[in-house]
C-alpha cells in the first residue's frame, strides 16, 4: 500500500469505530422489549443464552435460536436490516475461511461433489454450518446485549456482581478515553494526510507510523497525570463510588423465567 | 488471534477462566502495590493507547498490511503486570463493543493475548537486554526479539486451544462440535501466520516505537538495576509453566516413541524374536499409570491427567533433591567455617 491509501485507510478505520459506537449509544434510549430490563438481569440471562448456545448439538437448537434472536431483536426497535448487517459484518472472515475447507476434509458420506474431485461430504456440511451458526448467534446476543444497554449500566451490573472495582473502573475509564486518543490519531493522520503530495514508500509510513504511535503514547502518559491530579484535586481517595438505584420489576422476574425455560427446553433438545 | 464463540467447547472456556483468574489476582495485587492510587487512571489510558495501537493498519513490503497487539511494547513500558491488566481490559471492550472475540473465550483469548503474550515479552526482553543503557541498541534487539517471540508463544498458546476441541469433544457420530481441525493442522496453520505475518508486524511496530522512545522519551524506558535473583527465578517457573502447558502435543504423535517399544510392539515390528531377557523384564513393574493414562476414563483426559501428575511428581523430587544438596552444601561451608576459626 502505498502513501495517502494507507493514511486513508487508517483515517476511515478510526471514523468507522466513532461512529459504530455513537449508532450504538442511541438504540439503547429506544423504548422496546430488552431496553426495558435491569442491566444485571440481561447480564446474566445473555451469559445463560451465550452458554445455551455453547451447548446445543445440533443445526435445528441453534436455528431454531436464532429465530428468538431475531424475534428480540425486533420487539427492541433494532431494525432487522441493521441488525443482520453489523452481525454478518462483525463475522470474522476468517469464520468462513475456516468453515470452507472442513466441507471437504471431514472424513463421511459424500453428499456433492464439486467439479468430479472435490467431494462434499455430510458431515463435512454439518460441521461447517454448525460452527458457522453458533459463532452468529454468540455474537447475535453480545451484540444485542450493548446495543440495548447503556454502557454505565452495564457497568453497574459488574460492579453488583462483585467484580473487583479497580477492574471496573478502569474499564469504564478506558472506554472514556479510547474515544479521544482515536480522534487525536484520526487528527494526526488528517493533517499527515493533507500534507502528502504523491506518494511514500512504504517504509517511510511505518517509520511515521511509529513516530505517531510513539507521541500517541507519551501523550497518554503524560494525560494520564493530568487525569489523576484532576481525580485528586476532586477528592478521589483510591475508590470511585456509584449511584445505585437498582431496583427489579415484574417483568424483570418474568424474563429471568421466560430465560431460564427457554434454555431448559433448548438443551433438553440435545438429547432428542 | 481472538478467537470467537462457537471455536472453543463451554469447557474449554471455562478451564481457561480458571487458569487467567489466579493471573489477574497477583496483576491486579502487584500493580496496587506499585502505582496506588494512579492504578485507574494510568492503566486506563494505556488500555486506551493499547486499543488504539491495536486499530493502527500497518503497512508491510509487499502491498499487505496488519495490526499489532502491542502486549510487549505495554509490558516494556509499564511492567508485565500492569499489561496484563490493561491488555485484558482490552480485550473485554472489543469483545463487548466490536464483536471481536467471544464473551465466553474471554478467559481464552486473555490468557493468549493479555497474559502468555506480556509475560513472554517481557521476560525476554528483560534476558536479552540485561543490564543495558536505556538507549543501546542491545534493548532495541532485546524489544523487537522479545515481541515477535511473545506473539509467536501466544499464538501457538491459541493454536493448542484449538486444536484439542474435535478431540475432545464431537457428537456420537464424530462430527466435530466446535473448532473442525486437529492439532495437526490447527498448531501449523496459527504458527505459520503467526511466524510470517503477525510476528514481524509484531515486532516493526514494537521496534519502532521503542526506538523513537529511545531518541525522544527515554523516560518512559525503565532501565532499572539488575532486579533481585528471586524475580529471575520466578519466570523461569513460568517459562517451565507454559512447557508444561504444551504437553498435549504428546496426543499429535502417533505410535510409540523411538526405543520405547513394548514386547507387544517388537513383535509386530516384524523383529522375528524377543529378547528373552526383555520378555522375563517386561512385566516386573506394574506401572501404575500404563501408557500415561487412568483407567475408565477418557484416552485424552487421562493423558492430560498423567502429565500432570507427572510434572508433579517430577517437581516434587527435583525440590526434594534441591533441598538435599543445599543442606549439604551448607553443612559443608559451616563445617569449613568452623575449621577456619578454628586454625
Amino acid at each position: 500500500m502505498k502513501g495517502e491509501g494507507f493514511l486513508t485507510k487508517n483515517i476511515s478505520n478510526f471514523t468507522h469505530t466513532l461512529e459504530s459506537v455513537i449508532l450504538t449509544e442511541d438504540l439503547c434510549h429506544a423504548p422496546g422489549l430488552l431496553q426495558s430490563l435491569d442491566s444485571r438481569v440481561k447480564v446474566v440471562t445473555f451469559v445463560l443464552f451465550i452458554v445455551t448456545v455453547g451447548l446445543a448439538r445440533s443445526l435445528a437448537i441453534l436455528g431454531t435460536i436464532f429465530v428468538l434472536i431475531l424475534i428480540f431483536s425486533f420487539l427492541s426497535k433494532v431494525s432487522l436490516r441493521f441488525f443482520l448487517k453489523r452481525v454478518l459484518l462483525f463475522i470474522p472472515i476468517f469464520t468462513a475461511v475456516i468453515a470452507l475447507p472442513a466441507l471437504f476434509i471431514t472424513p463421511g458420506e459424500p453428499l456433492i461433489a464439486v467439479a468430479g474431485k472435490l467431494i462434499i461430504t455430510e458431515q463435512g456440511a454439518r460441521t461447517a454450518v454448525l460452527l458457522f451458526l453458533r459463532v452468529v448467534d454468540s455474537l447475535s446476543f453480545g451484540m444485542l446485549l450493548i446495543l440495548t444497554t447503556p454502557w454505565t449500566s452495564i457497568l453497574v451490573a459488574l460492579r453488583w456482581f462483585r467484580i473487583p472495582s479497580l477492574l471496573v473502573d478502569i474499564l469504564g475509564m478506558t472506554y472514556r478515553y479510547i474515544f479521544l486518543l482515536l480522534h487525536t490519531a484520526n487528527s494526526m493522520f488528517l493533517a499527515r494526510r493533507s500534507r502528502t503530495i504523491g506518494t511514500l514508500s512504504s517504509g517511510e509510513n511505518r517509520r511515521w507510523l511509529a513516530i505517531a504511535l510513539a507521541t500517541t503514547m507519551a501523550k497518554s502518559q503524560h494525560l494520564s497525570e493530568e487525569v489523576y491530579l484532576a481525580m485528586l484535586s476532586r477528592g478521589y481517595q483510591g475508590e470511585v463510588r456509584v449511584l445505585n438505584d437498582l431496583r427489579l420489576k415484574r417483568r424483570d422476574f418474568l424474563w429471568v423465567a421466560f430465560a431460564l425455560l427457554a434454555a431448559f427446553i433448548l438443551l433438553w433438545g440435545n438429547s432428542l | 488471534m481472538h478467537i470467537p464463540d462457537g471455536y472453543l467447547s463451554p469447557a474449554t472456556c471455562g478451564s481457561m477462566y480458571a487458569v487467567a483468574v489466579p493471573f489477574w489476582y497477583l496483576a491486579v495485587n502487584r500493580v496496587r502495590k506499585v502505582l496506588t492510587n494512579r492504578t485507574v487512571p494510568v492503566l486506563a489510558l494505556f488500555a486506551a493507547f493499547s486499543f488504539v495501537l491495536m486499530m493502527f493498519n500497518v503497512p508491510l513490503p509487499g502491498g499487505t498490511t496488519g495490526h499489532a497487539v502491542g502486549g510487549t511494547l505495554l509490558a516494556i513500558v509499564l511492567g508485565p503486570w500492569a499489561a496484563v491488566l490493561g491488555v485484558s481490559v482490552v480485550l473485554g471492550i472489543q469483545a463487548l463493543f466490536f464483536g471481536d472475540g467471544g464473551l465466553l473465550t474471554f478467559g481464552a483469548n486473555c490468557f493468549n493475548m493479555a497474559i502468555v503474550l506480556p509475560l513472554v515479552g517481557y521476560f525476554i526482553y528483560k534476558v536479552i537486554a540485561s543490564n543495558s543503557e536505556a538507549t543501546s541498541p542491545r534493548r532495541l534487539l532485546a524489544a523487537v526479539a522479545g515481541s515477535y517471540l511473545a506473539i509467536v508463544a501466544a499464538s501457538f498458546a491459541a493454536g493448542l486451544e484449538l486444536g484439542i476441541q474435535p478431540t475432545l469433544f464431537h457428537a456420537a457420530d464424530g462430527t466435530p462440535l466446535y473448532a473442525p481441525y486437529g492439532l495437526n493442522v490447527a498448531l501449523p496453520a496459527m504458527l505459520i501466520g503467526h511466524l510470517l505475518i503477525a510476528g514481524p508486524v509484531e515486532a516493526v511496530v514494537t521496534g519502532g516505537v521503542f526506538a523513537y522512545l529511545q531518541r525522544s522519551h527515554s523516560s518512559l524506558i525503565k532501565a532499572d538495576a539488575p532486579r533481585k535473583k528471586e524475580g529471575k527465578l520466578w519466570l523461569l517457573w513460568g517459562a517451565l509453566g507454559l512447557l508444561a502447558f504444551a504437553t498435549p502435543l504428546g496426543l499429535l504423535a502417533s505410535g510409540t516413541a523411538w526405543g520405547e517399544w513394548g514386547v507387544d510392539e517388537l513383535k509386530n515390528m516384524g523383529l522375528g524374536f524377543i529378547p528373552q531377557g526383555l520378555e522375563k523384564l517386561a512385566g516386573w513393574w506394574p506401572a501404575p499409570l500404563p501408557d500415561y493414562g487412568f483407567p475408565r476414563m477418557g484416552a485424552v483426559i487421562g493423558y492430560i491427567l498423567s502429565a500432570v501428575v507427572g510434572i508433579a511428581l517430577v517437581a516434587f523430587l527435583l525440590w526434594m533433591l534441591g533441598r538435599w544438596l543445599s543442606r549439604k552444601s551448607l553443612a559443608k561451608q559451616e563445617s569449613s567455617a568452623k575449621e577456619a576459626s578454628i586454625e
